[in-house]
C-alpha cells in the first residue's frame, strides 16, 4: 500500500527555488534515504513533508489524502532532529509524553507506551532525568523515543547520526535499522553520508541542487548509476573520473573507473604514474597515484601491500568495470 | 580561564587599576549624596567631601522629605508606573521579537526597521504631538498616561535585542513543539521564552532605569499632587532662590533604594545576557 506520495512538489524561497518538482511514491513500511550534498534541499524536502514548511507548487499525499494544508501535529508522523530538540525544562519521560497529553489520551495508555518505548530503547533509569544530564547518544534515544511513541504512520529522520561520534554513529545506526524491523513503520530518512544511506536503505534518493537524480535499491545505485552524479556519489573512496583521450577510446566524452576495481599492473597498464600518498587502514590500502595524462587516481588494494610513495606503478581496469558518460553527464548503458 | 600563557602580574594590576579608577569615578556622586545626606546644611556647604562625624550627623533632610509632602505615593507612583511597563514592554517586546524572528511575511524587514527608528529618534521630540493626544484623551495627570508613553519609548529597544536572541532558539525545538500539537502560543511561553531570560533581564534594566530618572514626562503630563513620581516629587525642594539642599539629597538618596533593589533581582542574568550575547 503506498504510505506517501510528492506530486511534483516545487519550493521557492524569494526568488530562488531550492526543491524544482520533486515526484516520488513511498510504500507503506519502507525505508527511504534522501542523500545529496549539503544544500540540495533535502532537508526542505523533509519539512515540507512533516508540514513545517509551506509548498509553493505540487502536493503531499499521505495514503490517498491530500495533506498539503493538515496541520504537523495531524499528519499522524513523528520526526527525529539533528540537534535533538529534547525540550530543556521537561523529564525524559516528560519530553515523551508531551505530545500525547496534547493529542488528549487517557493517562493510562500514555504511561503505558511510555514505559513500552523506554524498555525497548533502554530508557528506564533515566525517565526522571532532565535532558542536560544525558549524554549525545542518551538524548539522540530519547529523541527517538518520543517518536515511537506517538506511534506514527510515517517516521521523518533528519540527519540523527550527525552529532554523534564514529563509534556512537555505528551503534545507533544499527539501532535504527532493527527498529524498522520490529516497528514495521515507513521511514523517511535524511543524511548527506552515503555509508549510513547504503546501509540502511531499502530505497535510496539520490538528491542533487533541488531535483531527483536517481531512486533505486542502494546496490542497483551502486551498479548503475544513472549519471555522472550518483556515480561519484555513492561508493567511497569516491569514483576516478577521467577526461580526454582515454575517455575516447571507450567512445565517451568521460569514464569512470571505481578504486575497487583498479589494480596495480606491470603489463598492459592503460594508466601510469608516480604514487602520491598511502592511506593503510589495515583491512584496505587506498593508493594515489598521480598520472601524466589523467590526473590523480585512486586504487583501493585490499590487505596491506608494499609500495612507497614516489614509486612507479601502472594501472589497469576491465573494460567492464568502466562507465561511460555522455557530454551531459549521462551514463551511456553497454550496448 | 586564567592561565599562565594570557595573564601576568604587571597586566593584571593595570587591568585592575583601570577598573577600580573608574569604578571609584563612577561610584563618587553617588557615595557623595548618601553621605551629604546625612549631614547639617552648614557641614553640606563647609566641607561637602567630609563623612558625617558627631557634629555635623544629622537626619533632618528625611525628616523633611517624610513629613513634607506625600513621599510614599511618590514612590508607589513611580514604582507602579515603573513595574507596569516593564511588564507591558517584556511582553509585547518578545511577542512582536518572536513574531519578527520566527515568520516570514511580507513587510517583515520592513516592520523591523520601522521599529529600529524608535531607537534612534528620541520620543520627546513628539512631547508636543503627546501631549495634545494625552489632553484629547483624558489622560492627563493620570498614571496611565505614563505607563503608555514608556511601553511606547521602551519597545523598539526590546524588540531589536530579543529579536536577536530569539533568532538564535533552536528551530528544530520549534519544529518539534509543533509536530508534538503545541500552539504557537505554547512554543513561545513554554519552549522561547524561557531560553531567551538573560535577554529578558537585560531589556528589563534597560528599560527600568531611564523610566525611573525621569522627568520629562512626569512634568508635562501628570504633574499633579496625586500622580507624582519621586523625581518630580524632589523638585519640590529645588526652588528659584532657595534650595533645601538637605531635602533634596535625601529624597535622591531614598530614590535609589527601590531600583537598587530590581536591579540585583535580574542583575545575575544580566550579566548572563551581556556575555551571551558578546561570544556567540
Amino acid at each position: 500500500m503506498r504510505s506517501l506520495k510528492l506530486d511534483n512538489v516545487r519550493k521557492s524561497f524569494g526568488k530562488v527555488e531550492v526543491i524544482k518538482g520533486v515526484d516520488l511514491e513511498v510504500e507503506e513500511g519502507e525505508f527511504v534515504v534522501f542523500v545529496g550534498p549539503s544544500g540540495c534541499g533535502k532537508s526542505t524536502l523533509l519539512r515540507i513533508i512533516a508540514g513545517l514548511e509551506d509548498l509553493t507548487d505540487g502536493h503531499v499525499l499521505m495514503g490517498d489524502e491530500i495533506v498539503d494544508n493538515v496541520p504537523p501535529s495531524k499528519r499522524g508522523l513523528a520526526m527525529v532532529f539533528q540537534s535533538y530538540a529534547l525540550y530543556p525544562h521537561l523529564t525524559v519521560r516528560g519530553n515523551m509524553r508531551l505530545g500525547l497529553k496534547q493529542a488528549k489520551m487517557p493517562s493510562a495508555e500514555i504511561a503505558e507506551r511510555v514505559k513500552r518505548a523506554a524498555e525497548m530503547l533502554h530508557l528506564e533509569e533515566l525517565l526522571e532525568r532532565r535532558p542536560a544530564e544525558l549524554s549525545g547518544g542518551q538524548r539522540q534515544r530519547v529523541a527517538i523515543g518520543r517518536a515511537i511513541v506517538r506511534e506514527p504512520k510515517l517516521f521523518l529522520f533528519d540527519e540523527p547520526l550527525s552529532n554523534l561520534d564514529a563509534a556512537l554513529r555505528v551503534n545507533t545506526r544499527l539501532e535504527i535499522a532493527n527498529l524498522h524491523r520490529v516497528l514495521g513503520s515507513t521511514i523517511i530518512y535524511v543524511t548527506h553520508d552515503q555509508v549510513e544511506a547504503m546501509t540502511l536503505a531499502d530505497k535510496i534518493v539520490v538528491l542533487n541542487e533541488g531535483r531527483i537524480e536517481q531512486v533505486g535499491r542502494p546496490i542497483d545505485l551502486y551498479r548503475t548509476p544513472a549519471n555522472r552524479f550518483v556515480a561519484g556519489f555513492i561508493g567511497s573512496p569516491k569514483m576516478n573520473f577521467v577526461e580526454g583521450a582515454a575517455a575516447e577510446r571507450f567512445n565517451a566524452n568521460s569514464i569512470g573507473v571505481r578504486p575497487e576495481h583498479m589494480t596495480i599492473t606491470d603489463v598492459d597498464a592503460i594508466w601510469a604514474g608516480n604514487v602520491n600518498h598511502i592511506e593503510r587502514l589495515g583491512s584496505d590500502t587506498f593508493i594515489y597515484v598521480n598520472t601524466a595524462d589523467s590526473g590523480l587516481l585512486t586504487i583501493r588494494v585490499p590487505g596491506e601491500i608494499a609500495f612507497e610513495v614516489g614509486d612507479h606503478v601502472g594501472l589497469f581496469a576491465e573494460d567492464q568495470m568502466v562507465y561511460r558518460f555522455d557530454k551531459s553527464g549521462a551514463a551511456i548503458r553497454a550496448g | 580561564m586564567a592561565s599562565k600563557a594570557t595573564s601576568s602580574l604587571p597586566r593584571s594590576v593595570a587591568a585592575h587599576a583601570i577598573l577600580i579608577s573608574y569604578t571609584v569615578l563612577a561610584l563618587f556622586p553617588v557615595i557623595l549624596i548618601i553621605f551629604n545626606s546625612f549631614k547639617t546644611r552648614k557641614a553640606i556647604f563647609r566641607s561637602p567631601l567630609s563623612l558625617p562625624d558627631a557634629e555635623s550627623f544629622s537626619l533632618i533632610g528625611y525628616r523633611t522629605v517624610l513629613e513634607q509632602g506625600d513621599f510614599f505615593g511618590y514612590f508607589q507612583n513611580s514604582l507602579i508606573v515603573t513595574v507596569v511597563t516593564l511588564l507591558l514592554v517584556l511582553l509585547f517586546g518578545a511577542m512582536a521579537a518572536f513574531a519578527l524572528s520566527e515568520y516570514r511575511f511580507r513587510g517583515n524587514t520592513l516592520m523591523g526597521l520601522y521599529l529600529a527608528l524608535g531607537i534612534m529618534i528620541p520620543i520627546r521630540l513628539g512631547t508636543v504631538a503627546i501631549l495634545q493626544i494625552m489632553v484629547g484623551a483624558g489622560l492627563v495627570n493620570t498614571l496611565t498616561a505614563l505607563i503608555l508613553v514608556y511601553t511606547a519609548q521602551g519597545l523598539p529597544l526590546a524588540i531589536f535585542i530579543l529579536s536577536e536572541f530569539m533568532r538564535s532558539v533552536s528551530d528544530d525545538l520549534k519544529n518539534a513543539g509543533r509536530i508534538d500539537g503545541l500552539s504557537e502560543y505554547t512554543i513561545f511561553f513554554r519552549l522561547v521564552l524561557p531560553l531567551v531570560r538573560p535577554a529578558m533581564a537585560t531589556v528589563a534594566v534597560f528599560t527600568m532605569i531611564p523610566i525611573w530618572n525621569d522627568l520629562w514626562f512626569p512634568l508635562i503630563l501628570a504633574p499633579a499632587e496625586e500622580t507624582k513620581t519621586v523625581t518630580l516629587g524632589a523638585q519640590v525642594f529645588i526652588g528659584q532662590f532657595v534650595t533645601n539642599w538637605n531635602a533634596v539629597l535625601s529624597a535622591l538618596s531614598l530614590a535609589i533604594l527601590p531600583i537598587l533593589v530590581l536591579y540585583v533581582i535580574f542583575s545575575r542574568q544580566l550579566i548572563r545576557g551581556i556575555t551571551s550575547g558578546a561570544v556567540k
